[in-house]
C-alpha cells in the first residue's frame, strides 16, 4: 500500500508531503530528491527503488508526483492512483503548475485525505468528492492578505447540516457511489466522445511491425433522475451474435463493420456481470465528465497515413533525405495538426529544406528537421526533400538513424469503432429516449507513429 | 552577468553560459547545447575560414559543454590549430583543450607533438611553459616518449630563463612518476644537483622536488646534493641579511623551501663530512632557537610557515637520531606544544613526540611530559589528538612509569571514545604484561579492563590472561580469589565469567579453604552466572563443572543434579547438550583416580611472544605505530605508503609459517591420560567450536590416532597458540587430516545414486549443489559453493580425498578455488575424475574455511559411485536372455530380495532405474511387472556387462533383486546401490 505522497517542484523542492505509514521516514523525501529529481544520469523508469523503499513517479509539466512505499504493491494500482489524483487536482483548480499548487495546499490535503485511507485509495470520482468537498479550487493568483479570510470561509462552507451531511454519507456509502438522487436538468443532454491514439511502427520498405490502437470513450452527461443507460458499439462479438440470432440486415455489413477488441475497462458504473453474461454495456452514469471505458484493438486498424522515407549517403559529409507522406482515408475528410519529425545526425552542420506544402525547419536544439502542415484532405500525398551537410568526426561510429515519427489528429476512429446506439430510460421522470439531445464525435491522434529509415 | 571588455572577453562564452545556468530544467539545458553544438559545427564546416578568436571561442564552448558532462567528437583539429597561434590567449585555449580532452588518438598525438616540439624550440618562455604544463598535465606515456630526452636539456640549459627551468622541473618530476622508465638521468644528474646553487630561488624549490624524488630511487647518484642542500639550507636559516625579495612568507625565509631541502636530507644519513654536519647542526639550531623567538607577525600564516620548518626540521632530527642534546630541544620545543591553543599543532607535537620517544637519546626527556600528556588524554577535545596521546602514552611507557600510565589508561577507558576503546584495551594488556613486576597486579589490571570495557575486550586478552596464570603458580591463588570476588558483582560482563570459570575450575581449591569461598559457594557463583551467558561461554562453564567433580567431590552430586536436568541433557544446541551427557557419564563411571587424570591440571603454556601485540599492529594498519621497535621515520613526504612498507614485513616475519607449524606441534603431545572414547568424539566435537574449549579437557589420548590427534589438536591448538590470526592461513595445512575431525556428511548421498544434481548439503552457513556429467569412464562434477550468510567466508579450501583402497580405483582431480567466498555469493569447482577399476567407496569432500574468526569445517561424501559410469544397452527378448544365461555362474550373480522403503509406483521404479544408468528395456521379460535393464559399465582398464531384473511382489510390499555382471565384486556394489532406492 502507499505509504506516503510527495509532490516536487522542478527544482526538487517538496511542496507536498502526506505520510500515511510510519514505514516511511522523513528521509525518504530527500531520497528521492537526490536520486531521482537531481540524478546526474536522467531517470528513466518511473519506479525507482531506493534503499529498499519504492518510489513511483509521473510528471505533470514541471512537477513531480511521487508515491512512495516500502512494501511490495502492485504498480499499476500506484500509477491508476496517480493519474486519477492527476485528473481529481485538475478538475478542482485546474492545470497542475507549482503556483497553483502553493495556492490550494490546503485543499491538497484535504484531497489526499479524502481519496487515500492509510495507503489504500478510496473513491476518487471527482463528482463524488465534490458532494462533500465542496470549495472550489483557487484558479489565480491571491493576495496574501485575502488567505485568512479564504481559510474562514472554508471552515463555514465545511459546516453543513445534519441531513446534508447523512444524505452524502449514505450516497457514499450506498450502492450508487458515483451518483446523488435528486438531479434535475431542463434540458436532458449527452455528449460522447471517442479518443483514439494510434501507434505504429513500420519498416523502410512499408511492412507494419508493430501497430495498435488505445482508445477511450468519453462522457458528459446531463440527465435528470437515475437514468438508465445502453451504450452499443460494433464489437464484433456482439455483432456476430446478432447475426446468427437472424438479424439479417445486420449480417450483411458485419464483415466488414464490426471489429475486434483485444480488451476493454469500465468505469465502475459498468455493470460487470451483465456485460459477462450478454455483452452489452448499461449503467447509470455519474453526473458530468468521466471516462466510460478503454480499450484496445490491434486488428484492422486504418493507418491514416503513410511515410516513405528516402535517406540516401553521399559521402562522409553529405546525407540527401527525401520523405513522402500519404494521407489514407477519405477525401471529404480533413487531417490537422500534421507534424513529421525527422531526425538528423548527431555531427550535422547544415541543412537545406525544400517541402511542397506547409513549413519545414531545421531545429537544431532538437536535432531534428520539423516539417509542420496545418490540414490535408484525405487521399492526398505532399513531399519534403532535405540536405543535410556533415561534419567529419573523429568518432567511428555509425549514425544509428532513429525512425521518422509523426504527430497528427483526424475526425474519425482509425480502430473503425463505431457508436451503434446509446440509449436512456429513466422509467421514474417522464422523458424519454427520444427526448435526449446526444451528440457523438470521433478524434484519432497519432501516439506513437513511426517509421524507421 | 559579468561584464566583459571587448577583445579577449568572449562575450558569446559569457552568454552561452549564463543560458545554461538558467535553464530551468535538464532537458532545456540539453536544447541549449544541442543548438550550441549545431552551431559550432555549422561554424567549423563553413567554407571561409575562421579568425583565431572565434576559433578560442567556439573551442572554450566545447570545453564548457564536456566539463558539462556531454560528449565532444570534434573541434579537435581546431585545438590543435590554435597551438600555432602566435597570440598567447589562444595558444592557452589550445593547450587547455588538449590537457582536458586528449586521447591516444594516433594521428592528433602527433600534430600535438608538433606543435609542443615547435613551442618548445621556440625562444620565447611564455610559449615554452605553456608546452611544458601541457605535457606534464597530459603526462601520458607517448608524451614521456617523445620529449624524456628533450625536458632534462632544457632543464639544464644555461640560457634557459629562470621560470622555464622551473617548469621543466617540475614536468620532469611528473614525467618520472608516471612513466620513471622513460627518463634517464644519468648524464644529467650533476647538473640537474647544480641547480641546487641556482640565483632563483623558484628554480632552486622546484629541483629540490625532483632531486628529491630521484634520490628516493637512486640515492648513490645524487649524494652530491647533500652538501649543496646544506649550504643552501644554511644560507636561507642562518644569515638574515640576504633579502629573499618574493620569497620571504611573512617573515619566514622560503618556508616551502627549507621543508623541502629538509625533506631532501631525510633521504639519507647524517653527513660522514664534520664540517658539514657541524654546519647542518647550526642550522637545525638555528631553527629551533627562531622557535622560541617571540613571533614577528600575529598573523597565523606566519605561526604556521615557522612551524611547519620546525616539524621538519624534528623529524630530520629524529631521523639522524644522533645528536642527544638536538633530540632534546626537540623534545621540549614539542613539550610547549603540547599545551598550545592549536588543536593542530597539539596534534603534530604528539605525533612527532611519539617518534621520539623510541629513541634512546630523547626517551628519558619524552617522559618529563608525561603529566602533560595524561592531562591532555583526560582534557582534550578532539577525539584524534586523545588518540595521539594514548599512542603516545604507549610509546614511553616503561618499567618505571607503567602503574601510573597504566592505572591512568585505565581510568580514562571508562569515558573513552567508543572508536578507541579497543585500541587502548589491547595496549592497556600489552604494558601490564610487558612490565608486570608484580603478578598480582597484571591479573588486577586485566579484570579492571574486563570490568571496565568488557565488550571491546578481544578473546586474545582474556586467553592471554589464563596463559599467563596457568604458567605462573605464584599467582594462580591470588587470580582465583580476585576473580572470585569480581564474579560477587550482581552484573558481570561475559568474558569475567569465561575468565572465572577457567581460572576457578583449574585453582578453585587454592581458595576453597576459606569458608566464605567454599566450593559449593564457588559452584553456585558461576552458576547464578550460568543462564545469562551464550552458548560458548556455558560450555565453558560445563567444563568448569567437571573440573569442579574433580577437585571438590563433595559437591559432586549437586553437580551432577544440574547436569542431569533436561536444560542440559535436551539442550537444543548439540555442543551443549554432548558435553551434559559426556561429563555425567564421565562422572558416574570413572574412578576417581581416573577423574583425577582425565581432569588434571592443566599443564604450563610455552612461552611465546604475546598474540595481543601481533593484534594490536594488525589493528593499526597504516597509522603510524609507535611500536618498540624503532620505525624509522618515513622518509619521504608520503608518509604512509612508505610507512607500511617498513612495518608490514615487522609483523610478518615475527611469524614466519614455520614457526607457526612449529607453535602447533607443542600441542598436540600426548597427555598422560586413559583412553576413553567418549572424550574422543567430544574432541572430534570440538573442532568446530575452537574457542569452547580453553579447557584442554577433550585434548585427546594418545591412542586417538592420527586423524583425532590432528582434529583435537587443531581444536585446542588454535586457541591457545597464537594462531588466530592470519596466520593461521598461511600455516601449511598443519592437519593433514581434518577430514576426520569434521563430521561426515552423507545424509544427501544415497539421493544422488539416480540422479546428477542437486543439493548435496546444506547447514545454516553453506549450501553445496553439485551438477555432474559422465561419459564412458570419466566423469565431471561442478561443486558450487553458495555462501548463504552476509559476510564473507575466509581462507576457504575444499579437497576432494579418497581413502587409499579408493586411490587406486578413482583418479579425482578437484580444480583450486578462490580463498575468499563474499556473503551471498556462490563459487564453483570443477572436479574431474576417472574411473580406473570398479570401487566401492565414495571419495570426500574437505571443506575448510573461516567465518566471523572461527573456523569452519566439514566433510561430504561426493556422490560419486559405480553406476554413474552406467552405458546403456539396447538389447531385444532373445539377446538378454542369451547373455542371462552365459552370466549363470553362481559368483556372478547377486540376489537381494527386501522390502519396500516406499510405495511401489511403477512409473516411480522406472525413472529410478533409468536414472540409475542402465537401459531400461520394455516388454523383455514375460511378466510385464517386472523391470529389465541393461548396461555397460566402463572403467578404463575393463568393461563390465550387467544385467539387471527387478520383480516387485505387491501383496507383500517386497522387490526381489538380481543382478549378474560378469564381476563379482561389481555385481554385489550395484546390487548394495539400487536395493537402497527402493
Amino acid at each position: 500500500m502507499i505509504g506516503g505522497l510527495f509532490i516536487y517542484n522542478h527544482k526538487g523542492e517538496v511542496l507536498i508531503s502526506r505520510v500515511y505509514r510510519d514505514d516511511i521516514g522523513r528521509n525518504a523525501v530527500d531520497a528521492f530528491r537526490v536520486n531521482v529529481i537531481h540524478a546526474r544520469q536522467q531517470v528513466r523508469s518511473p519506479v525507482t527503488n531506493i534503499a529498499r523503499t519504492s518510489f513511483f513517479h509521473v510528471k505533470r509539466s514541471n512537477i513531480w508526483l511521487a508515491a512512495v512505499t516500502k512494501q511490495n504493491v502492485n504498480a499499476a494500482m500506484v500509477f491508476e492512483f496517480l493519474y486519477k489524483m492527476c485528473d481529481v487536482m485538475t478538475a478542482y483548480f485546474g492545470k497542475i503548475s507549482e503556483e497553483n499548487i502553493k495556492n490550494n495546499f490546503v485543499l491538497i490535503y484535504e484531497l489526499l485525505d479524502e481519496i487515500l485511507d492509510f495507503g489504500y485509495p478510496q473513491n476518487s470520482e471527482t463528482g463524488a468528492l465534490k458532494t462533500f468537498i465542496t470549495q472550489q479550487g483557487i484558479k489565480g493568483q491571491w493576495p496574501l492578505s485575502v488567505l485568512p479570510l479564504y481559510l474562514n470561509l472554508r471552515f463555514l462552507c465545511s459546516l453543513q447540516t445534519k441531513e446534508e451531511q447523512s444524505q452524502i454519507t449514505s450516497q457514499v456509502t450506498g450502492q450508487i457511489g458515483w451518483r446523488r438522487e435528486g438531479i434535475k436538468y431542463r434540458r436532458n443532454e449527452l455528449f460522447l466522445d471517442v479518443l483514439e491514439s494510434v501507434n505504429l511502427l513500420m519498416s523502410p520498405q512499408g511492412q507494419v511491425l508493430s501497430a495498435h490502437v488505445s482508445g477511450r470513450v468519453v462522457m458528459k452527461s446531463y440527465l435528470s433522475g437515475m437514468p438508465e443507460c445502453k451504450f452499443g458499439m460494433n464489437d464484433k462479438i456482439v455483432i456476430d451474435k446478432q447475426g446468427k440470432g437472424g438479424g439479417t440486415d445486420d449480417a450483411g455489413k458485419s464483415g466488414k463493420q464490426s471489429i475486434a477488441i483485444d480488451d476493454c475497462t469500465f468505469h465502475q458504473c459498468v455493470r460487470l456481470s451483465k456485460f459477462d453474461s450478454e455483452r452489452s454495456i448499461s449503467f447509470i452514469p455519474p453526473d458530468g465528465e468521466y471516462e466510460l471505458m478503454r480499450y484496445r484493438t490491434t486488428k484492422d486498424i486504418i493507418l491514416p497515413f503513410r511515410v516513405i522515407p528516402l535517406v540516401r549517403e553521399v559521402g562522409r559529409t553529405k546525407l540527401e533525405v527525401k520523405v513522402v507522406i500519404k494521407s489514407n482515408f477519405k477525401p471529404s475528410l480533413l487531417a490537422q495538426k500534421i507534424e513529421v519529425r525527422i531526425p538528423t545526425p548527431l555531427n550535422t552542420s547544415g541543412v537545406q529544406v525544400i517541402c511542397m506544402k506547409g513549413k519545414a525547419k531545421y531545429k537544431a536544439s532538437e536535432n531534428a528537421i520539423v516539417w509542420k502542415i496545418k490540414r490535408m484532405a484525405g487521399m492526398k500525398e505532399s513531399q519534403i526533400s532535405a540536405e543535410i551537410e556533415l561534419l567529419p568526426t573523429n568518432d567511428k561510429k555509425k549514425w544509428a538513424r532513429p525512425p521518422i515519427s509523426m504527430n497528427f489528429e483526424v475526425p474519425f476512429a482509425p480502430s473503425g469503432l463505431k457508436v451503434r446506439y446509446l440509449k436512456v430510460f429513466e422509467s421514474k421522470l417522464n422523458y424519454s429516449d427520444h427526448d435526449v439531445i446526444k451528440w457523438v464525435r470521433y478524434i484519432g491522434r497519432s501516439g506513437i507513429y513511426e517509421t524507421r529509415c | 552577468m559579468p561584464a566583459v571588455s571587448k577583445g579577449d572577453g568572449m562575450r558569446g562564452l559569457a552568454v552561452f553560459i549564463s543560458d545554461i545556468r538558467n535553464c530551468k530544467s535538464k532537458e532545456a539545458e540539453i536544447k541549449r547545447i544541442n543548438k550550441e553544438l549545431a552551431n559550432i559545427r555549422s561554424k567549423f564546416k563553413g567554407d571561409k575560414a575562421l579568425d583565431g578568436y572565434s576559433k578560442k571561442k567556439y573551442v572554450c564552448k566545447l570545453l564548457f559543454i564536456f566539463l558539462l558532462g556531454h560528449d565532444i567528437d570534434f573541434g579537435h583539429m581546431e585545438a590543435v590549430n590554435l597551438l600555432s597561434s602566435n597570440k598567447y590567449t589562444e595558444k592557452q585555449i589550445g593547450y587547455l583543450f588538449i590537457s582536458v580532452l586528449v586521447n591516444s588518438n594516433s594521428d592528433l598525438i602527433r600534430l600535438i607533438n608538433n606543435g609542443l616540439k615547435n613551442d618548445l624550440a621556440s625562444r620565447n618562455p611564455t610559449f615554452m611553459n605553456l608546452a611544458l604544463h601541457c605535457i606534464a598535465n597530459v603526462g601520458s606515456r607517448e608524451m614521456a616518449e617523445a620529449f624524456a630526452s628533450e625536458i632534462p636539456r632544457i632543464l639544464v640549459a644555461g640560457d634557459t630563463m629562470d621560470s622555464v627551468k622551473q617548469s621543466a622541473a617540475l614536468c620532469l618530476l611528473r614525467l618520472n612518476r608516471t612513466s620513471p622508465d622513460l627518463v634517464p638521468m644519468g648524464e644529467w644528474t650533476a647538473r640537474v644537483v647544480h641547480l641546487l646553487n641556482d640565483q632563483h630561488l623558484g628554480v632552486v624549490t622546484a629541483a629540490t622536488s625532483l632531486i628529491t624524488t630521484l634520490a628516493q630511487k637512486s640515492p648513490d647518484d645524487f649524494k652530491t646534493s647533500i652538501s649543496l642542500a646544506v649550504a643552501r639550507l644554511s644560507r636561507i636559516v642562518t644569515s638574515a641579511s640576504i633579502d629573499l625579495q618574493d620569497y620571504t612568507y611573512y617573515f619566514v625565509a622560503a618556508p616551502w623551501l627549507s621543508v623541502k631541502l629538509l625533506r631532501l636530507l631525510q633521504c639519507y644519513p647524517p653527513p660522514e663530512d664534520g664540517a658539514l654536519r657541524s654546519r647542518l647542526t647550526e642550522c637545525l639550531e638555528t631553527i629551533l632557537n627562531k622557535a622560541q623567538e617571540p613571533p614577528k607577525s600575529k598573523k597565523v600564516q606566519h605561526s604556521n610557515a615557522k612551524n611547519a620548518v620546525l616539524f621538519e626540521a624534528i623529524s630530520l632530527i629524529i631521523h639522524h637520531d644522533s645528536e642527544p642534546t638536538l633530540l632534546v630541544r626537540a623534545c621540549n620545543q614539542l613539550g610547549q606544544f603540547l599545551q598550545h591553543r592549536e588543536t593542530n599543532l597539539r596534534y603534530l607535537a604528539l605525533e612527532s613526540m611519539c617518534t621520539l620517544a623510541s629513541s634512546e637519546f630523547s626517551h628519558e626527556a619524552v617522559k618529563t611530559h608525561m603529566e602533560t600528556v595524561i592531562n591532555a588524554l583526560k582534557t582534550e577535545r578532539d577525539v584524534s589528538v586523545r588518540q595521539r596521546a594514548v599512542d603516545l602514552l604507549y610509546a614511553m611507557c616503561d618499567r618505571s612509569n607503567a602503574k601510573q600510565i597504566v592505572a591512568e589508561m585505565l581510568s580514562y577507558l571508562e569515558n573513552a571514545d567508543y572508536s578507541i576503546r579497543e585500541e587502548i584495551v589491547l595496549k592497556v594488556a600489552i604494558l601490564a604484561e610487558k612490565y608486570a613486576v608484580d603478578y598480582t597486579w597484571y591479573v588486577d589490571t586485566i579484570l579492571n579492563l574486563i570490568r571496565f570495557a568488557g565488550d571491546h575486550v578481544s578473546e586474545e586478552v582474556w586467553y592471554r590472561v589464563i596463559q599467563i596464570v596457568i604458567n605462573r603458580d605464584e599467582v594462580q591463588g591470588y587470580a582465583a580469589k580476585t576473580v572470585f570476588e569480581a564474579l560477587q558483582a550482581p552484573a558481570c560482563h561475559e568474558n569475567l565469567v569465561k575468565v572465572g570459570g577457567y581460572i576457578l575450575g583449574e585453582f578453585g581449591n587454592l581458595i576453597a579453604g576459606d569458608s566464605r569461598s567454599s566450593p559449593l559457594v564457588q559452584f553456585n557463583l558461576l552458576h547464578s552466572k550460568f543462564h545469562l551467558c551464550s552458548v560458548p561461554t556455558r560450555a565453558l562453564l560445563l567444563s568448569a563443572y567437571i573440573k569442579f567433580i574433580n577437585l571438590f567431590p563433595e559437591v559432586k552430586g549437586t553437580i551432577q543434579d544440574v547436569l542431569r536436568s533436561d536444560s542440559q541433557l535436551r539442550n537444543a544446541d548439540v555442543e551443549l547438550q554432548q558435553r551434559a551427557v559426556e561429563y555425567l557419564r564421565l562422572s558416574c563411571i570413572a574412578s576417581t583416580d581416573i577423574l583425577a587424570t582425565v581432569l588434571e591440571e592443566m599443564p604450563p603454556f610455552p612461552e611465546r611472544e604475546s598474540s595481543i601485540l601481533a593484534k594490536l599492529k594488525k589493528k593499526k594498519g597504516s597509522l603510524n605505530v609507535p611500536d618498540i621497535d624503532d620505525s624509522r621515520k618515513n622518509m619521504n613526504g608520503n608518509g604512509n605508503v612508505e610507512h607500511n612498507n617498513n612495518s608490514e614485513p615487522n609483523d610478518v616475519t615475527t611469524k614466519s609459517p614455520a614457526s607457526v607449524v612449529a607453535d602447533l606441534i607443542p600441542t598436540n603431545r600426548p597427555r598422560p591420560t586413559s583412553a576413553s572414547p567418549i572424550l574422543l568424539s567430544a574432541g572430534i566435537m570440538s573442532a568446530s567450536h575452537p574457542f569452547t574449549d580453553l579447557l584442554n579437557l577433550n585434548s585427546p589420548p594418545a591412542t586417538g590416532g592420527g586423524g583425532g590427534g590432528g582434529g583435537g589438536g587443531r581444536g585446542s591448538g588454535s586457541l591457545l597458540v597464537d594462531v588466530f590470526s592470519d596466520l593461521s592461513s598461511q600455516a601449511p595445512a598443519p592437519a593433514p587430516a581434518p577430514a576426520a575431525a569434521a563430521e561426515v556428511s552423507e545424509e544427501n548421498f544415497s539421493r544422488f545414486v539416480c540422479k546428477n544434481n542437486g543439493v548435496l548439503y546444506e547447514n545454516q552457513l553453506l549450501q553445496i549443489g553439485l551438477k555432474s556429467e559422465y561419459r564412458q569412464n570419466l566423469g565431471r562434477i561442478y561443486v558450487f559453493y553458495g555462501n548463504k550468510t552476509s559476510a564473507q567466508f575466509q581462507s576457504f579450501t575444499s579437497a576432494v580425498t579418497s581413502a587409499d583402497s579408493l586411490k587406486s580405483h578413482l583418479d579425482v582431480h578437484a580444480k583450486p578455488v578462490d580463498p575468499v567466498i563474499e556473503g551471498g555469493a556462490q563459487m564453483q569447482q570443477i572436479v574431474n575424475m576417472e574411473c580406473i577399476s570398479d570401487f566401492t567407496e565414495a571419495p570426500l569432500l574437505n571443506i575448510q574455511f573461516r567465518f566471523g574468526g572461527a573456523l569452519q569445517n566439514m566433510a561430504v561424501k561426493l556422490p560419486v559411485t559405480l553406476n554413474k559410469f552406467f552405458q546403456p544397452t539396447e538389447m531385444n527378448s532373445q539377446e538378454f536372455f542369451q547373455r542371462w544365461k552365459q552370466l549363470g555362474a553362481p559368483q556372478q550373480e547377486v540376489q537381494k530380495i527386501f522390502k519396500s522403503k516406499q510405495p511401489m509406483d511403477s512409473d516411480v521404479t522406472k525413472a529410478k532405474i533409468i536414472g540409475f544408468g542402465v537401459a531400461f528395456l520394455d516388454g523383455v521379460d514375460p511378466n510385464p511387472a517386472n523391470f529389465v535393464g541393461a548396461g555397460v559399465i566402463h572403467t578404463k582398464t575393463t568393461q563390465v556387462g550387467c544385467l539387471l531384473r527387478l520383480e516387485p511382489n505387491t501383496q507383500a510390499q517386497m522387490y526381489r533383486l538380481t543382478l549378474r555382471t560378469s564381476r563379482e565384486s561389481v555385481s554385489q556394489r550395484l546390487c548394495d546401490l539400487l536395493s537402497e532406492q527402493f
